[in-house]
């Protein structure tokens, strides 16, 4: 169904570390990872999905590691490499950095974690959080904690643990947009959209029950309610919090939050963004040796420069990389979408406050030049 | 202080050390040395050496120290079985520890050691297990169960762990029920005839409720298994697919595209004027829309999945070509699929978009992709038509650039576009034949070849243009030879006076000097319609081509079903089914989409999904690379088929025969005037029947049976043969070929003892039997004989066989 075993490999190939989960195809297989890698690489045809005879090699790259998934049955693809990014996640949660160092500086970890994320090739609990509450990097001294399963692996809400406590009750909730634009090379904007995404810091004592309005158009559409100043999201994704169901057949965004940092949902908006940034450019080659680009950005800057170049020149045609743009925009969102509400409900009844604040930054953001 | 210290031990007597720190009395001491070992295991080292001392330090109540020294019986279990049963005492007693988490241990260790002496061990423990209060051990034990079975499935079957199995999908705890699934799910997929997975409207409404509570994982393989049910109606149909779009909206990208292949296989059974039906095909968009902002391994996963989609329901799509715009900064695969996807959606109301960023594209400097996009930008044209002409001033403007596989790309692609608007874009051909030096490559020279002999009477030099690619004819590609040789012998059709010794060298050096089988057998037909009938040649060779076809590329319906079904895995990554890259996997049903019920109630199954294979697009092309579509993209047949291909189970296949056979249906028929009857008088009729006959014998294997067969001529006149006359021909029945023959005794005396013999020949037709006359043969007498053939004799290669001696008694 999914992978048969998981490597983690140096840059040149080498297996750090792995965990046979079926014993179906043979460990030493992953010595055509690389020499396969390569042959691709060369005739520029890298694929996230290569094969050595009947053995299937789904792979990512994280800093200097390859996190290889083998398999010679019909995997279901998309779930093997969710769940690569899944073990990147973990690890990095765990370590901080995920790398070389990383893995065998705690290689113990790495083999419980191994054991604990994938059964037989069906990932199981993978919330790092939860995890930290049974495997641990200091063994010896959490003894006590570890000889329970929390209940939380196999609750429904397997994503939070009973019995947390805070003494100021808070919520902060991050609404961030990023702007994607794509403009061509004469001043049309080819696409654009907006994706957001809400991001959550639950400092919450207990079970809290969250419910979390926005102006949602749809929402106010269902309720007959003015919507002159509503958001129209196109497409919604949640964190595994949220009940799914519910929001379908309401829109409501109820939910028990996962105590710490987590994204709750993120949105996509179709309309047509206008540039909130705007550049021209002019890149003019004179010769072999000297280019000059001219960059116009708003109303207030223009750079021009010159670069003096060597007089030897690259045989081979030059990519035309686009001018991207990077910025932040504290307390906006481009959109107007709004948190109306969070409404925090305990069974303990206390006062609970949220927080608010509105962040708009460059996404994919990017100009294409004329040259 | 980090575990690293522990890969540094590289002393001398290092095996022998670590043992006796293994058997250290101080449970410190002895937890550094198995994390020795451990380490020492991981960068490759053997120390199998160490196993008794190791299975020592087992029993212990230090849960680390226990995870570590299992995970050393893992690795080591399989060399060295005979002391693994040492440490099957602990398993069992583990198994009954009070702490839930040993329990589950000792059960999921247990069961990654492949010995068979342990499996039988593991039966009473895992028993336990799987009735665990706690859940944490009985998911464990859930997925122990596919482990037992992969290494001994009898034993599963006997010790009734399937039931129990079947069982927990009923748990109250919903990660135990998609444990119990994901190992259902996984032993049936090994035993696909087991039935094990009998789902009812009652098991699936188990499912649909777990759906909602388990983790992002159990919700895969829950939606992958109701994959595999199919509803009995259109309202079960219904509301399945409405308790699993909410899915859709799930952050996880791989619970996004399984709720996307259960909606996709549904969906088949909702009539299209169903409100429902169009509610759902809006609701498939934007979620895989966005999973193109997900990770680029995943955003190509969806990619290759979408193409699927769009083929199978082009209206889901229409609308979003935007989002496929290629960025700078995607991955070359990424680029690749989404140029793949822009030509699939392009259409009259996108195309002036879609050409302005194929341009940009074209100037873009990474090969592959500059390549696909000149390719997107003649497969524009040829899909809207009224986009042809900029497509072709674009074209033309990229080949003023000089890039040289940019322009390669683009003859290749001006080739279609002629084929596709006939007369209507020559004027670029002189553009074009300026790059002729600088085509390297066998698809740019053929398709440059191709243009040269199509419109020879438009180009003053066609011949010297055509003579210059004939001096290396030998290293010419197969490609670039058959189409040199269609393109002369067109010059010489066109232009017979100057070009006659052209077309002689030519043809001596296809038929003469070649190995290529094709390029002898296509010299030869040549050769004869030239000398035996000019005018029929013409007719033959400058025929009018017919138009090719929109839509290149597509799967093939059947296969497009049934890639549908599996998608999200290797097989839609691939596009391939699974039993073309799965071991053993051959007998296995390949998945097929349920049929609409809309469709008549009368209908089988089978019809019912076949009329829903009649939506999708009708006309097919095998790619390019294909060996059939290689034949067939001879100029005399182009590869284009009309109408839907038959809907037969093994349609694949079908398909490709179906090509075939129409392919050579209009080579023959064209080649040699239909109907057969009014073949070329002076081509020796016998044998034009039997080669007739051969053509068909060479790849109709997908002809229909009862095919033409030539009427009887007169072989052997009586007066030559001293009063036996034969007449006969050649037939093909039920696959065999036979040679059908009338002997009559015109003579005055009894005629006894017949025989034949075959003169080697270049076919390899041989007798099959003995010949079988009924002697003796009366005078006046006459019989009808069959002699079944094959074609396994010896070969003479020469000139194809053009007499047939026959020997009297």
């Amino acid at each position: 169904m999914s992978a048969s075993a998981i490597f983690v490999l140096d840059l040149k190939g080498k297996v750090l570390i792995c965990r046979n989960y079926k014993g179906d195809v043979d460990m030493s297989e992953i010595d055509h990872f690389m020499p396969l890698l390569m042959q691709h690489e060369e005739e520029g045809l890298l694929c996230p999905v290569m094969s050595h005879g009947n053995v299937h090699f789904m792979w990512i790259k994280h800093s200097n590691l390859y996190l290889v998934a083998t398999t010679n049955k019909n995997s279901n693809a998309s779930l093997v490499y969710a769940f690569l990014y899944k073990l990147v996640e973990v690890f990095t949660e765990y370590f901080k950095e995920l790398e070389e160092e990383s893995i065998q500086d705690n290689f113990v970890v790495v083999y419980e974690l191994l054991d604990e994320l994938m059964d037989f090739g069906f990932p199981q609990t993978t919330d790092s959080k939860i995890l930290q509450e049974y495997i641990t990097q200091e063994g010896a001294k959490l003894e006590v904690a570890k000889s329970k399963v929390p209940t939380t692996v196999t609750n429904a809400v397997s994503w939070r643990s009973e019995g947390i406590k805070y003494k100021k009750n808070e919520v902060f909730i991050d609404v961030i947009e990023s702007i994607n634009v794509l403009v061509n090379a004469n001043g049309s904007v080819m696409s654009s959209d907006i994706v957001g995404s809400i991001k959550l810091k639950t400092m919450l004592s207990g079970m809290p029950e969250l419910r979390l309005g926005l102006n949602d158009r749809v929402l106010f559409g269902l309720t007959g309610r003015d919507k002159g100043k509503t958001v129209m999201m196109e497409d919604v994704k949640f964190h595994q919090c949220v009940r799914l169901s519910r929001f379908e057949s309401d829109r409501t965004i109820s939910f028990i939050p996962p105590d710490g940092e987590s994204e709750l949902m993120s949105y996509r908006i179709n309309t047509h963004v206008k540039p909130l940034i705007w550049i021209e450019s002019v890149i003019e080659k004179f010769s072999h040796s000297r280019v000059e680009i001219m960059v116009k950005g708003g109303k207030e800057f223009l750079m021009r420069a010159h670069f003096g170049l060597p007089s030897v020149e690259n045989e081979e045609a030059e990519s035309k990389p686009p001018i991207t743009v990077k910025f932040e925009i504290p307390y906006f969102t481009v959109s107007g979408i709004q948190v109306r509400y969070m409404k925090i409900i305990e069974k303990s009844g206390y006062q609970a406050l949220p927080w608010v604040r509105y962040i708009t930054q460059s996404g994919d953001y990017q100009l294409r030049t004329n040259v | 202080m980090t575990d690293s210290k522990y890969f540094t031990t590289t002393k001398k007597g290092e095996i022998f050390e670590l043992k006796a720190e293994l058997n250290s009395d101080k449970k410190e001491k002895k937890k550094e040395a198995v994390k020795k070992v451990i380490a020492s295991m991981t960068v490759g080292k053997d120390v199998s050496a160490l196993f008794p001392d190791v299975v020592n330090c087992m029993q212990t109540d230090n849960l680390e120290l226990k995870k570590l020294v299992y995970l050393y019986l893992m690795n080591y279990a399989k060399s060295q079985p005979d002391m693994a049963i040492m440490a099957v005492n602990t398993f069992v007693k583990d198994c009954e520890d009070p702490n839930p988490l040993i329990r589950a241990l000792a059960v999921r260790t247990m069961g990654c050691i492949r010995v068979d002496k342990i499996t039988e061990y593991l039966c009473e423990p895992l028993r336990k297990c799987l009735k665990d209060e706690d859940p944490y051990v009985r998911k464990t034990a859930a997925v122990c169960v596919a482990k037992l079975h992969d290494i001994n499935a009898q034993l599963v079957e006997d010790q009734g762990f399937l039931d129990t199995l079947k069982d927990l999908i009923s748990d109250s705890n919903p990660m135990v029920v998609a444990n119990a699934v994901a190992a259902l799910s996984e032993i049936a997929e090994s035993h696909p005839n087991s039935n094990l997975m009998d789902l009812n409207p009652q098991t699936i409404n188990k499912l649909l409720t777990a759906l909602n509570e388990c983790t992002e994982w159990g919700q895969i393989f829950i939606l992958d298994c109701l994959a595999n049910y199919t509803p009995r109606d259109d309202r079960e149909s219904q509301s399945i697919c409405e308790r699993v779009t909410p899915r859709l909206s799930h952050a996880n990208s791989a619970v996004v595209l399984s709720a996307v292949k259960v909606l996709m296989k549904f969906m088949e059974m909702l009539p299209k004027d169903l409100d429902y039906y169009g509610t759902l095909l809006k609701k498939l968009a934007p979620p895989l829309v966005t999973l193109l902002s997900a990770e680029p391994e995943l955003q190509y996963v969806a990619l290759r999945n979408i193409n699927l989609i769009v083929q199978r329901r082009p209206e889901i799509l229409k609308h979003e070509m935007k989002v496929f715009f290629v960025k700078y900064n995607d991955p070359i695969y990424v680029k690749l699929e989404k140029l793949d996807i822009m030509i699939r959606l392009a259409s009259q109301a996108n195309i002036a978009q879609v050409l302005a960023e194929l341009k940009e594209y074209a100037t873009e400097v990474d090969v592959d992709f500059v390549r696909k996009a000149v390719r997107a930008i003649g497969r524009c044209a040829i899909k809207v038509e009224q986009s042809a002409e900029r497509c072709v001033s674009t074209l033309l403007d990229l080949i003023q650039t000089k890039v040289n596989y940019v322009v390669q790309e683009a003859i290749v692609v001006i080739k279609d576009i002629f084929r596709k608007y006939p007369n209507k874009y020559e004027s670029v051909i002189a553009t074009l034949c300026e790059n002729l030096d600088s085509l390297d490559e066998p698809e740019a020279r053929a398709a440059m070849i191709w243009i040269v002999g199509e419109y020879a009477e438009r180009i003053d030099n066609a011949d010297e243009l055509l003579e210059s690619f004939l001096e290396g004819f030998h290293d010419e590609s197969t490609q670039v030879q058959l189409q040199l040789l269609t393109a002369i012998v067109k010059l010489f059709l066109k232009k017979p006076t100057e070009t006659q010794e052209l077309v002689q060298q030519v043809l001596s050096l296809a038929t003469q000097d070649s190995d290529n089988p094709d390029l002898r057998d296509r010299g030869y037909i040549y050769w004869r319609l030239l000398s035996t009938d000019p005018v029929a040649a013409k007719e033959v060779v400058l025929a009018e081509k017919p138009l090719i076809s929109e839509e290149t590329d597509l799967i093939e319906p059947t296969l497009l079903e049934e890639l549908i079904c599996h998608i999200g895995t290797l097989a839609s990554v691939y596009h391939k089914p699974p039993s073309a890259f799965v071991e053993g996997s051959r007998g296995v049903q390949h998945k097929r989409l349920p049929g609409s019920t809309e469709s008549g109630e009368s209908e089988s199954p089978d019809t019912a999904s076949a009329a829903a294979v009649s939506d999708a697009p009708p006309a097919v092309i095998p790619s390019q690379g294909d060996l059939l579509g290689d034949l067939l993209n001879l100029d005399l047949t182009p590869p284009t088929t009309t109408g839907p291909p038959p809907p037969a189970s093994s349609g694949m296949q079908m398909g490709a025969m179906d090509l075939l056979g129409g392919g050579l249906d209009s080579l023959i028929g064209a080649g040699f005037g239909a109907p057969p009857a009014a073949m070329p008088a002076s081509f020796s009729a016998p044998v034009s029947g039997g080669l007739d006959d051969l053509f068909d014998l060479g790849g109709g294997v997908g002809m229909p049976m009862g095919a033409y067969s030539a009427p009887k001529t007169v072989w052997l006149p009586a007066l030559k043969a001293k009063g036996l006359e034969i007449s006969g021909t050649f037939a093909r029945r039920s696959g065999v070929i036979q040679m059908e023959m009338t002997l009559t005794n015109k003579a005055m005396s009894v005629m006894t003892d017949f025989a034949i013999q075959f003169n080697r020949n270049s076919f390899g037709l041989a007798p099959a039997g003995p010949l079988q006359v009924l002697t003796p043969l009366s005078p006046n007498q006459t019989i009808e004989v069959t002699l079944p053939l094959n074609t396994v004799g010896p070969v003479m290669k020469m000139e194809p066989l053009n007499n047939l001696q026959i020997r009297a008694p």
